[in-house]
């Protein structure tokens, strides 16, 4: 049965690109455990200012934008250009379009993008536009790019032998196009000159600031989320070895998430100089998300029924279910904290950032492990996985990295928003801002603490995965399962 | 204001609503519910 299912790899694995993917793959590794890096060491500056060294290239102001774009760009991106190539080719039954030169130049050309940009941002380059600070011509170099990237997938789509479009590459779809539309309206300027690197935006006022934010609420919506629901729809059922629990329910959730999601950028503008009907225009729809972002996760956790035993034994499977569940969490929060009432608590506060956090390390870190730890194996020809133990490591010290990140900001954010609305009886204002800061600090070292376990975890992760490429595997017993756990019934 | 073009393309939001409103019927629409289930088999088809 193994030997048969194996031969039948072989036979596919001629036809399909698959060095790409392991390219990919690595780079996603790498460049995810640089972003933590980054990320624990800037959280570590927060709670100790003295760590910016007093070196301008090595303060939090350039490192920040370093710490998001590596994770969200290239930890994230690899992610979904290695997960998406794969997909496309097997559901699809079609090896990617253009060949392999086309397909070696959108890795390469991915990875210089991600090079420019860091290098821009510790040297000072940027255009001060929240993640999409890169200037003018690394903005022209990614659209080269995401052009190319486009044309393989589609074109990959468009050749393929299997009838019906599969969901998950709908979704990615939806998130290739819609990510170079919002890149290339919010990245009109004007260069300053030819051979230099400053350039200023095509837009001025609260139309910049609009535009801005219609580009960063997408990013999160398109790039953050409906790219890696391309990925819940392909490595969740294939992990838990059964169709997702309803195609119908998948396609509703496409649909919802496209007519919805482009409207909800002005709740970042609460309180500012847009117009108040833009302002509730945004929250409106961002309320509204709350139906297709349950539907998508119920329709994800649903997948699992009938095989809830698996999670006590498939660390693999419970890194996706639970990122699933953090999808659920997040975009719960999410509209909530998009009410204005709410928002002029939370707005500029911790809160946000904690909110991110649960998203991004709980929701799109945790459905990429799962699909790293999936296709490592896969693409390697190993047998299994090195060892299902590190996973198990690996899973709990991240969830409780994230539990430790998101309860401190939690805590911080609030507190903080409630210290800047307090007066004395007088009507002044109860606290100074550094007294704020100061409040603070406990839950900054929380925070980093957090953020350490959670590169802990990842660094497991790439020692599991090289020792899986090497074909290893751990001489181990599974992980004992707990007593009230072997008592109940497996259904 | 008497510009029926400008009148229609100030109910968007309605037309934006009928396409919406359309999707779910054709796709919860019962004779398309065993078709539309089987595409949930595609990852699991010609199994690598």
């Amino acid at each position: 049965m193994a030997s048969i299912a194996l031969g039948r790899v072989e036979a596919r694995a001629s036809e399909y690109n698959e060095d790409v993917v392991r390219w990919f793959t690595i780079a996603t590794v790498f460049w995810g455990i640089v972003g933590f890096l980054v990320g624990t060491y800037i959280a570590f500056q927060l709670a100790f200012p003295v760590l910016n060294l007093d070196l301008e290239w090595t303060t939090f102001g350039r490192l920040r934008p370093l710490h998001t774009s590596a994770v969200i760009f290239a930890f994230g991106g690899n992610a979904l250009l290695a997960t998406s190539l794969y997909v496309v080719q097997r559901t699809c039954r079609a090896p990617l379009f253009g060949g392999p030169l086309v397909a070696a130049f959108l890795f390469w050309g991915y990875q210089l993008f991600i090079v420019m940009a860091a290098l821009g941002y510790v040297t000072g380059i940027t255009q001060g536009r929240e993640y999409a600070e890169p200037e003018w011509y690394v903005d022209l170099w990614l659209t080269i790019v995401w052009v190319v990237y486009f044309v393989v997938f589609f074109g990959t789509v468009l050749t393929r032998r299997e009838p019906h479009i599969y969901v998950a590459n709908w979704f990615y779809l939806a998130f290739i196009v819609t990510i170079a539309m919002l890149h290339i309206v919010n990245n009109l300027a004007v260069p300053v000159s030819l051979l230099g690197a400053k350039s200023y935006s095509l837009f001025a006022g609260v139309q910049d600031a609009l535009t801005q934010w219609w580009y960063g609420h997408n990013a999160v919506g398109f790039f953050l989320t409906a790219g890696f629901l391309g990925i819940m729809y392909y490595f969740v059922p294939k992990q838990a070895e059964r169709p997702v629990y309803s195609y119908r329910l998948s396609i509703i959730h496409f649909w919802a998430l496209i007519f919805l999601y482009i409207w909800a950028g002005p709740h970042h503008l609460h309180f500012t100089a847009l117009p108040d009907w833009a302002q509730v225009l945004g929250m409106t729809f961002s309320v509204m998300l709350w139906m297709p972002s349950w539907g998508g996760m119920i329709n994800g956790l649903m997948t699992l029924s009938g095989a809830w035993d698996k999670l006590r034994t498939d660390p693999v499977l419970r890194f996706l279910v639970v990122s699933v569940a953090f999808y659920g969490m997040s975009t719960f929060e999410g509209p909530l904290m998009s009410i204005r009432q709410v928002n002029a608590l939370s707005h500029y506060t911790d809160w946000t950032v904690g909110h991110v956090h649960s998203g991004a390390l709980g929701w799109v870190a945790f459905v990429t492990f799962g699909a790293v730890y999936y296709l490592v194996p896969r693409l390697w020809r190993a047998q299994r996985l090195y060892s299902l133990r590190l996973v198990e490591w690996h899973f709990w010290i991240a969830t409780l990295g994230i539990v430790l990140y998101i309860t401190s900001m939690w805590v911080s954010g609030i507190m903080q928003g409630l210290m800047w609305r307090s007066y004395d009886s007088l009507g002044f204002l109860q606290f100074s801002f550094i007294e704020t800061v100061e409040a603070m600090h406990p839950f900054y070292v929380i925070r980093a603490f957090g953020g350490v376990l959670f590169l802990l975890g990842a660094l497991i992760m790439a020692y599991n995965l090289y020792r899986t490429t090497k074909g290893d595997i751990r001489a181990e017993e599974p992980m004992p399962v707990g007593a009230a756990a072997r008592l109940a019934p497996a259904e | 204001m008497s510009d029926p073009i400008a009148v229609l393309r100030e109910l968007w939001i309605v037309w934006l609503t009928l396409l919406f409103l359309g999707i779910v019927a054709w796709t919860f629409w019962p004779s398309r519910k065993e078709k539309l289930e089987r595409h949930g088999r595609i990852p699991f088809e010609n199994e690598d």
